[in-house]
């Protein structure tokens, strides 16, 4: 048990943010050490939404346990689904049609985008503007839209299935996606009038949080997080899957390892995902959406691991299969975890204020750090 | 370096490397004794500095317990899979948290899940269960009547 509340020997207090706190987005628990305004330590406090999902798996078939990955990082759900289809598609080695891989990828960047402008609307939130959070709300509703029309579910979609996706998509898909497109390429442009430019957002975030390229690999950060630090991590780089390897897009890094470089990141990263977009959405090949494959899926004796890229860096999931109907084994490797752990660091010798914009360009969904 | 090289340079580290044929990345089995300086030298051995540790996690397999390491290098771009075999009655390994600073956390969740002690590790506690949970909730011969539904 570590000291929750009070003052240690030192004469440094002990408070609480969280659980329930409109700056943790959820249920993460904060006991931080602080002398004065200026924090010594924070220590997370994890397991209020921990519901044992690797130890669900072990008794839900291959074709059950994807949905219950959309609950994880629940803002990320198309790409939790995609990383454990690609998984049990590699142990099966199972053919995915041309058609289900680019619409796999146009989800993905949907989602990506859905999340970037919930995170942007919390972001600014964090640090005091409350406007940005309708505006953002109000183009993700577009998305949400998009993706009933085709999936049937506005945040835990499970459409994507080992073998491809689960329905085509809905014939006003392709027409409804331009228009977002069209749309809110002025919107993000008006993003950054509102806020990218503002002095008092500036001087919040520059200088704040700062994380060395060192650290930020040796913490296991990945995603947006990493890449603000200049660590080149982006798996749809490295190691692409689907259609990547075809699409010209860049891998969005910066260099200042602080909050604003963070917030810069993911900035741009809307803006490749929108080029994605456009490059995929006019060639859509015809066909079939859904490879056949066996009604029951037996993954062989041995192990697999596939990763991909959410909106928070890298996901894993490795299965350990013995050949049966159910995993043995199966780990998540959730990028929210580990870009969790670098939080103390980043956040010693800033003030209680930092920590919140330090939280808030960690982009941290809690179901995903909890599983 | 390909999978052939980076077996050559395991076998100049370790004394009797055991590899796992047929997986997709290099593995390499081996056991607790020594852990500690084949960590080092994964990290900071010349041609391998295999400085990003991106998964850590435990299997029971009833008999034993395997701790499995996923290791990268950010400069090589190549992959190790390490995996240590641990007792199963008493499982304990050597931190590798002041290596991979990573490691602190999904030790703390091996601990938790699995009851593997990390000897060295600044911090062990429970990190997802309370501090008061009893049982190690991933283990195979875990019951819980209460919280476990059986399909």
């Amino acid at each position: 048990m570590i000291q929750e509340v009070g003052t240690t020997e030192q004469g440094d207090l002990v408070i609480n943010l969280g659980p329930q706190h409109p700056s943790t987005h959820g249920v993460l628990h904060l006991v931080i050490t602080i002398s004065g305004e200026t924090i010594k330590k924070v220590e997370p406090h994890l397991g209020y939404i921990h519901r044992s999902i690797e130890k669900m798996c072990e008794s839900l078939s291959y074709r059950q346990f994807i949905y219950v990955t959309s609950r994880m990082d629940y803002l990320s759900s198309h790409i939790n689904n995609h990383g454990c289809a690609l998984c049990v598609e590699k142990g099966m080695q199972i053919e995915v049609p041309a058609r289900a891989s680019v619409i796999r990828v146009l989800m993905d960047e949907l989602t990506r985008l859905a999340s970037h402008q919930l995170w942007w609307g919390a972001m600014a939130m964090d640090v005091g503007a409350l406007t940005p959070f309708f505006h953002a709300f109000r183009e993700r509703e577009a998305i949400n839209d998009i993706m009933e029309e085709t999936c049937g579910a506005r945040l835990t979609m499970n459409y994507m299935v080992p073998g491809g996706v689960m329905a085509d998509i809905h014939p006003d898909f392709q027409k409804r996606v331009k228009e977002f497109i069209r749309f809110f390429r002025t919107k993000i442009d008006e993003y950054d009038e509102l806020v990218t430019g503002n002095i008092i957002f500036k001087s919040r975030m520059k200088g704040v949080g700062y994380l060395s390229p060192e650290s930020a690999v040796s913490y296991g950060c990945t995603g947006p997080t990493a890449r603000g630090s200049g660590v080149s991590c982006d798996i749809r780089k490295l190691y692409p899957y689907e259609v990547y390897g075809q699409l010209k897009f860049d891998e969005v890094t910066a260099a200042g390892g602080d909050c604003f470089a963070r917030y810069m990141v993911r900035m741009q990263e809307m803006r490749q995902s929108l080029s994605i977009i456009e490059q995929l959405i006019d060639n859509i090949p015809a066909g079939e959406f859904l490879a056949k494959t066996k009604a029951v899926l037996k993954l062989p004796k041995g192990e697999f691991y596939s990763r991909v890229e959410t909106a928070r860096g890298e996901f894993g999931v490795y299965i350990i299969s013995e050949g049966g109907t159910t995993p043995y084994r199966i780990k998540f490797r959730s990028p929210g975890f580990s870009n969790l752990s670098a939080l103390d660091h980043m956040a010693r010798g800033h003030k209680i204020g930092d920590l919140v914009a330090i939280m808030g360009t960690l982009d941290l969904v809690i179901p995903d750090i909890d599983r | 370096m390909n999978k052939e090289e980076l077996k050559t340079r395991l076998q100049e580290l370790l004394p009797s490397p055991a590899f796992e044929e047929g997986a997709e990345w290099t593995t390499v089995v081996t056991d607790p004794a020594g852990w500690e300086g084949f960590a080092w030298d994964l990290r900071g051995a010349e041609g391998l500095d295999l400085d990003y540790l991106f998964c850590v996690t435990a299997i029971d397999w009833k008999t034993h317990f395997m701790m499995v390491y996923h290791l990268t290098s950010t400069v090589y771009r190549h992959t190790v899979v390490v995996k240590v075999k641990l007792d199963h009655d008493d499982p304990v390994i050597r931190t590798v948290s002041d290596i991979w600073r990573t490691a602190e956390f999904h030790e703390r969740e091996a601990f938790d899940l699995f009851g593997v002690v990390f000897t060295g590790h600044p911090d062990l506690r429970r990190l997802f269960m309370t501090d008061d949970w009893k049982g190690w909730p991933l283990r195979k011969d875990y019951e819980d009547p209460v919280n476990m539904i059986k399909l």
